[in-house]
């Protein structure tokens, strides 16, 4: 919806601030990543709230280079909208989208904003990588492209395609799929942006280009079901896709194999692990238990909470394109270095995460708090390949 | 350079860029808050992570003779923090270390920008036998400001949060880092006595007398139960009785009051809530028990207390809850915009006011809505007027400021003080006082502030 | 006209003295401080009368030394730099009480036995917290030395309880401090820009108060004691956070006493009350329940000792051990270091000035007041002294230097402390502290007549 569908409620924001904590005061500080770095009003849910309405509803002050600054800090933790004690909580991130539509609009988007725009159009991925390279994390491997027939359309997404520590993830997500022996494979360089992040950053037009460019690839080649390595994908798929496709985070799959006894785990996995709720697989999906129960189900594995976990948790710091963009980097106060001190804190070896932007911002964070030896980030998808007989 | 520019970049030298800003945008929300005063301008932000950095922004005011606001949450509905004539907002959030507790002598020491949601999740954490007097206010309130401004909170019959101070750290307005209270002579922040009582030149004064960078705050025991008992009358001039009767039995943690027109089955009837609370079923039945004798003792064959059965357990919470959130009723008019006005007054007061607090919200085309609170153990009450307002609405906006000028003006005629008072009210307090109170208010602002650089305009006639 | 005649022009013959045997009196208390010679002492009658004094003492550049009950035993009232003691007692009316708002307003001289008196007959459902002291002393001078009572666990320490002022500025000026300052009633110390601290804990250095408005507090209708023992005093910071936390408690002394025989250790003494018989049935319940924890460490005292207790500690206000003891000596004299310390800090001054008071020759005696719901403790360390014999009197003045030291080094704070004492705190105090409290003495006082002296480095 447009920014002018929202007019009759941007103004009702109170700035009462209980969107930058969690719900239950379990955590003592902020739980709004970008409030928690910038410490401005501006640089807060109600604070952005104000802003949008006084320059895009209002028109009281113009709109500008540092209003889109600060309304592309955000990364759409959801956060807010779950604090929110209002009525109008949901909208709190709508409301922040369709600002940015107008900004998108107005050609005011930063520039690596619009840099990440710009590629995602040209090279169907943000890193202006050629999309004959998107499957090169696939190469010596088993995992096949799709065929008519296959029960699953492994959706791998930008990040897993592109990004070295990702891939990783990718494979063992692939490798593992293979063991499982269901029928799956990948779009290799068909696949293009699923448009999560665009779609987040306001440009609707591009995300829609996207979305009907990825439905008919999807329908032409006879994909019903979809796993996705990403929870970004996941989110578009599922929530902004037609409902012609089952969509599945692979947390929800390799739950339900190792349920019917499609995967055998007990070659274990020793080893102290906490694990990283993506948010857009909690907050924006409500998927908590999958990935846990994973951990749960793997022989060695003591799983220690961090502080903030399933609905409180914190984001790393890397959505709405901010691994790429890179708006919250620089400092001590960065989102991915905030928990990845967090999770030290736990006293585990090993961060286990679901999602191939988390692994990215605190493969980085890790080596910026200089606690390589002592942590280190695994997917999960990882953490079950090597736990395989 | 520019003497704009000049003091930016002098800023940008304390606290680094990252934390000061002249952004049109960022001034924009310094510029208001959430009641209904109309903006004023800001013309620097900054938000300092030390004391040191506080001292030399301070020092850096006087040189430059540039207004100072020192902010925390920002959240008092009044303007408080909104400067009067321009210049810098002190943005004290980032000072958010919680430095000590100690349990044995019941205390926390913390810094200016702690928030009462941070406080709340550290004691939970850390010392769950121990709670503060947390205010019904959004939890990002800062427990100092919330003491600054003599806010009260669930503990209020120990007395107001100002009465649990036992010390504070300050930037005096010509930049001196000084203590008082015990932490003054001593490294333990136990106490404000046994000395002069340099606190009070802090407390109230909406920062016109230096920055508090530091305080100590007591805390208390938190007990494992607690419960709302609640009580109906139709007709205010019962409540000074009950208020009495329920003061009088030393039992409650806190007791409120209110009154709302919407939905239409609560229009006309006055609800009185009492909060207990206790470690044993057998300590909490005793306090229920007291309870349920107080209708038997209150009014006469026409006019009666009633003690209600059963509240709704969706209702109770949202008055056990901690912090309690009541404020959700404030998106009834769905406009964004909560004021209220809150006058202290003798208990006796409470009746008329309640009848002429009727007449305004009418008059002013509004509906009344009041939550008042009893004071520390039955001596005063913080009547509170609430005056919902669709912030998109100008005029909707003057109604409620309208009806906000006429409740102080009854409140000062009703010999109440309007608490936390907007800049109108405080110039009305001024011209009512005592004229050599006056004089002592302005030397005392004079000797601390020559430059009257500290949140000028406040206080002022 | 001489200083005499204009004072006796004020508050008439019969309220004005320079004569020695007036002077004499007024020269010292009961405390161990050598006498300080005051010049003329002067009883005034209204507000309008101590206006003038001030007026006057201002053109002349003499000394004021306000004075109530003159019980601090540490001189407060005892001029260091002589001039004239304003004895305030004469000015005793309680002006008002408000039943539903739960206050009293007096004037500066009204004694704790008088309000007491007062409500006792007119608002018996009502009471103030009435400190350990004899009834002689007034309620404003207990507020502004920040004295406590007996209802101060519940419900705070008395200058916590003030919603308001009249005072005498050291200019001379008279104004309203509090809701009165701009309402007819005087029912709150909030909201407005604290200027009532400038007159606590100053020692009347900043001016002279001639009302006060008083929180009342509901009275119980059943009270009680109970006596417990122990012989660990490194136990008393758990129980006392234990007792706390029960959070039904008015009162806890806490005492201990080389003499009689039954008191030495630590006895704790919690004072509950309650309106009702049930209520109160429970509560005496709960506070038993809570020696189980400590296994026979700390034990109910019942019996005579019980019994004796009671009697001494349970009237309002209490008739304590230490008055009784205070005679020990059958020399009329007696002194004590209040220290206000932090609970965990307890043990460590108690040891401490048990050897001290050995080393002087002196038994122990220690009481101890809980203050608020249990943030910090007033640890009376007391000594007897025969006011009769000069040595003696040096060596407990010793004794209370040395304990008032030891206070300071376990990072306490002294209470209502002597001129002495109080520069020892000046002295160990934030630097820049200190010289804001100078220029608020000067701000007041700009000519330093208001009891010169005190506070000084």
């Amino acid at each position: 919806m447009a920014l002018k569908d929202y007019q009759d409620m941007v103004h009702r924001c109170f700035r009462c601030g209980y969107c930058k904590f969690t719900s239950d005061y379990s955590y003592v500080g902020f739980n709004c990543p970008i409030y928690n770095k910038f410490r401005l009003e501006s640089y807060s849910p109600g604070g952005m709230m104000w802003l949008i309405y006084a320059s895009l509803v209002k028109e009281e002050i113009k709109p500008s280079k540092h209003l889109s600054e600060i309304l592309y800090s955000c990364t759409m933790c959801r956060n807010c909208s779950q604090e929110c004690k209002f009525q109008f909580n949901e909208d709190i991130v709508n409301v922040l989208k369709a600002a940015r539509e107008e900004m998108v609009d107005k050609q005011l988007m930063p520039p690596m904003v619009g840099q990440f725009l710009k590629n995602v159009y040209d090279y169907g991925n943000p890193y202006r990588e050629l999309k004959e390279n998107r499957d090169n994390w696939a190469e010596n491997t088993e995992i096949k492209h799709y065929e008519k027939g296959d029960e699953f359309l492994y959706y791998v997404g930008c990040v897993g395609s592109y990004d070295t520590a990702s891939q990783k993830a990718a494979r063992a997500l692939g490798s593992v799929l293979k063991k499982s022996g269901l029928s799956f494979g990948i779009l290799g360089s068909r696949e293009i942006c699923d448009g999560n992040e665009v779609d987040m950053l306001g440009e609707t037009g591009l995300f829609e280009f996207l979305k009907e460019e990825n439905t008919r690839i999807f329908k032409e080649i006879g994909v019903k079901k979809i796993v996705t390595l990403s929870p970004h994908s996941y989110n578009a798929l599922k929530n902004s896709y037609s409902n012609e496709f089952e969509v599945f985070h692979y947390t929800q799959l390799l739950r339900d194999l190792i349920k019917s006894n499609k995967l055998d785990l007990s070659g274990g996995f020793e080893a102290k692990v906490t694990y990283h709720d993506p948010c857009f697989l909690g907050r924006y999906n409500n998927e908590y238990d999958a990935p846990r129960e994973i951990l749960a189900a793997i022989p060695g594995v003591e799983l220690i909470e961090m502080e903030r976990t399933k609905e409180n948790s914190f984001c790393c710091g890397g959505g709405c394109g901010n691994f790429y963009t890179d708006i919250l980097g620089g400092g001590e106060d960065t989102p991915s270095r905030f928990r990845i001190r967090e999770a030290h804190d736990t006293g585990a070896n090993i961060i286990a995460v679901a999602c191939p932007v988390c692994v990215m911002m605190l493969e980085d964070a890790l080596k910026a708090e200089g606690l390589e030896n002592e942590l280190a980030i695994k997917d999960i998808s990882e953490i079950v390949n090597e736990a395989l007989l | 350079m520019g003497r704009e520019k000049s003091i930016y970049n002098a800023l940008v030298d304390i606290v680094g860029e990252d934390f000061v800003s002249n952004e049109p945008e960022d001034l924009y929300l310094y510029s208001r808050d959430g009641g209904t005063t109309k903006p004023r301008g800001v013309d620097y932000v900054v938000v300092p992570k030390t004391v040191e950095e506080v001292q030399q922004i301070v020092i850096l005011a006087n040189r430059e003779k540039v207004p100072i606001t020192p902010m925390g949450g920002g959240l008092t509905l009044n303007g408080l923090v909104i400067p009067v004539h321009g210049g810098i907002v002190i943005d004290m959030k980032r000072m958010d270390r919680i430095i000590e507790v100690n349990e044995s002598s019941r205390y926390v020491v913390l810094e200016a920008g702690v928030s009462q949601g941070a406080l709340l999740s550290y004691l939970r954490k850390n010392h769950p036998d121990l709670q503060h007097s947390m205010p019904e206010a959004p939890s990002i309130a800062t427990v100092v400001g919330n003491i600054l401004i003599r806010g009260h909170g669930s503990l209020s019959q120990c007395g107001d949060n100002s009465n649990m101070l036992n010390g504070m750290e300050i930037v005096l307005p010509t930049g001196e880092i000084c203590q008082v209270g015990s932490c003054s002579a001593s490294p333990h922040w136990f106490g404000k006595g046994p000395l002069p009582d340099l606190a009070g030149l802090f407390i109230g004064w909406f920062g016109t007398t230096g920055i508090v960078t530091k305080a100590s705050l007591r805390l208390y025991p938190r007990p494992e139960k607690r419960d709302m008992v609640l009580f109906v009358t139709q007709n205010p001039d019962l409540i000074p009785e009950l208020v009495y009767k329920l003061t009088q039995t030393r039992i409650a943690d806190n007791i409120g009051m209110m009154e709302q027109e919407k939905p239409e089955y609560m229009k006309g009837y006055q609800f009185t809530g009492v909060i207990i609370s206790g470690d044993s079923e057998e300590e909490m039945d005793y306090k229920r028990k007291v309870l349920d004798k107080i209708p038997q003792t209150c009014g006469d064959g026409e006019n009666k207390v009633t003690l209600l059965g059963e509240i709704p357990p969706s209702s109770k919470e949202r008055f056990l809850e901690e912090p309690p959130f009541a404020a959700v009723a404030a998106d009834f008019r769905k406009g964004g915009g909560f004021q209220y006005c809150a006058i202290m007054m003798p208990i006796e007061k409470v009746p008329e006011a309640w009848r002429r607090g009727i007449e305004i919200a009418h008059n002013n085309g509004m509906l009344f809505q009041c939550a008042n609170q009893v004071m520390s153990a039955g001596h005063e009450v913080m009547f509170g007027y609430n005056y919902s307002f669709n912030r998109a609405d100008e005029e909707d906006a003057e109604r409620a400021r309208k009806a906000m000028q006429e409740t102080n003006k009854l409140g000062l005629e009703l010999g109440g003080i309007p608490w936390k008072a907007d800049l109108q009210a405080q110039k009305e307090i001024v011209e009512k006082m005592d004229p050599n109170t006056r004089e002592l208010m302005k030397k005392v602002k004079k000797l601390l502030d020559p430059n009257g650089i500290m949140n000028p305009g406040n206080w002022e006639d | 006209m001489d200083i005499y005649s204009s004072l006796a022009n004020i508050v008439g013959e019969d309220f004005v003295s320079n004569q020695e045997e007036e002077l004499y009196l007024y020269s010292r208390d009961s405390g161990a401080q050598l006498p300080r010679r005051a010049d003329y002492v002067v009883a005034p009658k209204t507000v309008e009368e101590v206006q003038q004094i001030v007026k006057f003492a201002n053109k002349e550049k003499i000394p004021i030394t306000p004075m109530g009950g003159g019980l601090t035993l540490s001189g407060l009232a005892v001029p260091i730099k002589g001039g004239i003691v304003l004895d305030m007692k004469r000015m005793d009316r309680i002006i008002e009480v408000n039943e539903k708002s739960r206050y009293a307003l007096l004037e500066a001289g009204v004694t704790q036995g008088a309000l007491h008196s007062h409500l006792e007959k007119n608002y018996p459902h009502l009471e103030h917290s009435m400190p350990d002291a004899p009834p002689m002393a007034t309620i404003v001078g207990n507020i502004v030395i920040q004295g406590h009572g007996h209802l101060s666990v519940s419900c705070g320490v008395n200058s916590q309880m003030v919603n308001g002022m009249e005072v005498v500025l050291p200019t001379g000026e008279v104004c309203k401090l509090g809701s009165s300052s701009i309402s007819p009633y005087w029912f709150t110390r909030d909201p407005l820009p604290d200027l009532m601290g400038l007159f606590i804990g100053w020692l009347g250095t900043t001016g002279i108060i001639t009302k006060i408005s008083l929180q009342l507090l509901p009275k119980p209708k059943f009270r009680d004691l109970l006596t417990f023992t122990s012989g660990d005093v490194d136990l008393l910071p758990d129980f006392i956070f234990d007792i706390t936390q029960l959070n039904l408690m008015d009162n806890l002394f806490v005492i201990s006493q080389e003499w009689p025989p039954w008191a030495q250790g630590i006895l704790y003494v919690p004072i509950v009350s309650a309106q009702d018989e049930e209520e109160f049935k429970l509560k005496i319940k709960l506070h038993k329940e809570l020696l189980r924890k400590y296994e026979g460490k700390i034990t109910l005292v019942e019996g005579k000792h019980a019994e004796k207790m009671r009697t001494a500690r349970l009237p309002v206000p209490p008739v304590t051990l230490g008055v009784m003891a205070a005679d020990a000596k059958q020399g009329g004299g007696f002194e004590y270091t209040g220290g206000i310390v932090p609970i965990e800090k307890v043990p460590e001054a108690s040891t401490r000035s048990v050897e001290i008071a050995h080393k002087y020759g002196q038994p122990y005696l220690l009481g101890y007041q809980l203050l608020t719901g249990g943030h910090s403790m007033m640890c009376g360390l007391a000594y007897c002294l025969n006011r009769a014999d000069g040595e003696d009197v040096e060596k407990v003045r010793k004794a209370i230097d040395e304990t008032n030291k030891m206070i300071l080094d376990v990072g306490g704070v002294l209470w209502k402390a002597e001129a002495p004492a109080q520069s020892l705190m000046v002295q160990r105090m934030d630097p820049n502290t200190v010289k804001l409290m100078k220029r608020v003495m000067k701000a007041l006082d700009p000519n330093a007549i208001m009891n010169p002296g005190n506070w000084s480095d």
